[in-house]
């Protein structure tokens, strides 16, 4: 059974520095308030590992909690750059910063290896890509049956995985809709699970085949309104498209980044008060 | 024609469009591929199938979608499914007509590079990584690319090969046994391109309006190709840029980047 808890009680249970950590939501539901309490709560040295680590690992990578990441796509989706992540790479800062990068139907296929509990997945793909010479984890076997050479990737095995839900009930099943992405397999496939969610019901009213997330296939349940934003939760809020915007700004230079990482994360208590400090950076434009 | 009125990108975006059938299902990436796909879906094309690559299937966005996940995506598919499902049923499993993907680098076989500029461990720049290209590039039953045109895209050889298109050329894709026949135009803000029937080099079928081929060599860093019948590609019609525009109006107002009127 899932715990019922604050978002703060489950970053200080689960999540450990040094460890694996998925943080999924393929642009819908990305846990950013989890994201923020874990720089809260400065985590340290974390392998981290996402298909598209767009601003919540931007923030991350910036903010030091990040030693390694394993990622398909890192972009700010239709904005461009990320500026954290780019200086990270290119210029080693605030540290270096190991990459091992997939495509999105090897990292997705992963994780389904993952959740199957096999060692490895297999695909069709990745001959004559250079890819493969820069990582040494795509690698090519053949197929037992017929011979054919197919591209294997190692299953994800994360030690956490974090994502963000529409709805839980009391006892802490969970519920999601609209673009799933991988959040089901990256909760299978981890060790411990922390799920954030919109809100907490008395009756899920789930049909059948929905994606639902039972209990006890999580650590922590938090009740965290909001907390997948600037991204969306399909019927409760849209995409903060001009937060994406503003964060072209705010995060091509160090310094300003830092500023914003310290006054709106690092000086506010929880996701409630970093949303009230927001909003008022917001109406002095300064975001 | 010599004062046009259409932009070069509109041209892209129009002589992309043409090239979708009707009924086609078409993997679509985000930015021009997906602008000149929904712009073929909303002009001769009613019945092609949108899929993106974070799970919608059938998609009829009312607006184009700023990132690859837009809600807009979800709410107006036939189906949603999740990502992995994506990539193995649909598009490893062999139901996608046409890939269709943009790139920062394309080489003269049309491989593309994604990755970086410069040194993979010491890039000048770090770009966003593969994505999906490298599946679609091996999976979908044809490729077509869009991108516009300069000597320092269209490259001698790729910082950096992402995703492969007919690789050293001659049958050399072939032997590599992936499912799909690779990219089978390339279209730019100058031209069309397609490979040759043998070589699988890149050579220029079509002239955009206005463009020269003094124009399109200088925008290309190898000695391209042109077809020994090479055409002009039909202006824009009234309706197509009335389409294209009335779509790129919605969606400016629809992501809040310009005032509704």
């Amino acid at each position: 059974m899932a715990e019922l808890t604050s978002l703060q009680s489950a970053i200080r249970a689960h999540l450990h520095d040094g460890d694996t950590v998925a943080m999924e939501g393929f642009t819908h539901l990305i846990p950013f308030a989890a994201g923020h309490e874990v720089i809260r709560q400065h985590r340290k040295n974390l392998t981290l590992i996402r298909m598209t680590p767009d601003v919540i690992y931007d923030q991350l990578i910036g903010a030091g909690c990040a030693r390694k990441l394993i990622f398909s796509w890192g972009g700010n989706p239709g904005v461009g750059s990320l500026h954290r992540l780019r200086d990270a790479v290119e210029h080693d800062w605030p540290a270096r910063l190991e990459i091992q990068e997939h495509g999105h139907g090897d990292l997705s296929n992963a994780y389904v290896a993952g959740a199957a509990n096999l060692p490895f997945a297999v695909l069709r793909a990745y001959s004559g890509s250079e890819l493969p010479k820069h990582n040494k984890n795509i690698r090519f076997i053949q197929c037992p049956f017929t011979g054919e050479t197919l591209a294997a990737v190692p299953a994800v095995r994360p030690d956490v995985t974090i994502i963000h839900a529409q709805k839980a009930d009391r006892k802490g099943n969970v519920l999601l809709w609209g673009i799933l992405g991988v959040q089901k397999e990256a909760v299978l496939a981890a060790q411990r699970a922390i799920v954030t969610v919109e809100e907490i019901v008395d009756d899920l009213n789930a049909p059948p085949n929905a994606c639902v997330l039972p209990t006890w296939t999580m650590s922590s349940v938090c009740c965290v309104p909001g907390g997948a934003r600037p991204s969306y939760a399909h019927g409760y809020y849209e995409r903060d498209n001009r937060f994406y915007q503003a964060w072209d700004e705010i995060s091509r230079d160090r310094e300003t980044f830092s500023n914003w990482i310290k006054k709106h994360i690092l000086e506010t208590e929880d996701f409630s008060a970093f949303q009230k400090v927001l909003n008022e950076s917001k109406k002095e434009q300064l975001v | 024609m010599s004062s046009a009125n259409y932009t070069t990108t509109e041209m892209m975006t129009i002589a992309a469009s043409r090239l979708l059938k009707n009924g086609a299902v078409c993997f679509v990436g985000i930015g021009l591929p997906s602008t000149a796909a929904n712009l073929a879906r909303l002009t001769h094309a009613p019945d092609i199938v949108l899929i993106y690559e974070s799970g919608p299937i059938g998609a009829k966005p009312e607006v184009l979608p700023l990132s690859i996940g837009d809600g807009d995506l979800a709410e107006r598919a036939d189906t949603v499914v999740s990502t992995p499902e994506i990539f193995r049923y649909w598009l490893q499993g062999g139901r996608v007509d046409v890939g269709f993907l943009g790139a920062a680098q394309i080489d003269r076989f049309a491989n593309i590079n994604t990755t970086v500029i410069g040194d993979y461990r010491k890039p000048t720049t770090r770009l966003p990584g593969a994505g999906g290209a490298p599946e679609i590039a091996s999976c979908a039953k044809e490729v077509v690319l869009v991108l516009k045109q300069s000597a320092r895209t269209f490259v001698r050889k790729l910082d950096f090969l992402t995703s492969v298109g007919h690789l050293d050329g001659g049958d050399s894709r072939k032997k590599l046994g992936l499912p799909g026949k690779g990219p089978v135009a390339v279209v730019t803000d100058l031209c069309v391109m397609k490979p040759d029937e043998t070589t699988r080099e890149l050579t220029v079928t079509q002239l955009h309006p206005g463009a020269s081929r003094d124009q399109v060599q200088k925008a290309t860093a190898w000695e391209i190709q042109f077809a020994a019948d090479l055409k002009e590609t039909m202006a824009p019609t009234e309706a197509e840029l009335c389409v294209l525009r009335d779509l790129l109006h919605r969606t400016a107002v629809a992501h809040d980047q310009v005032p509704a009127a």
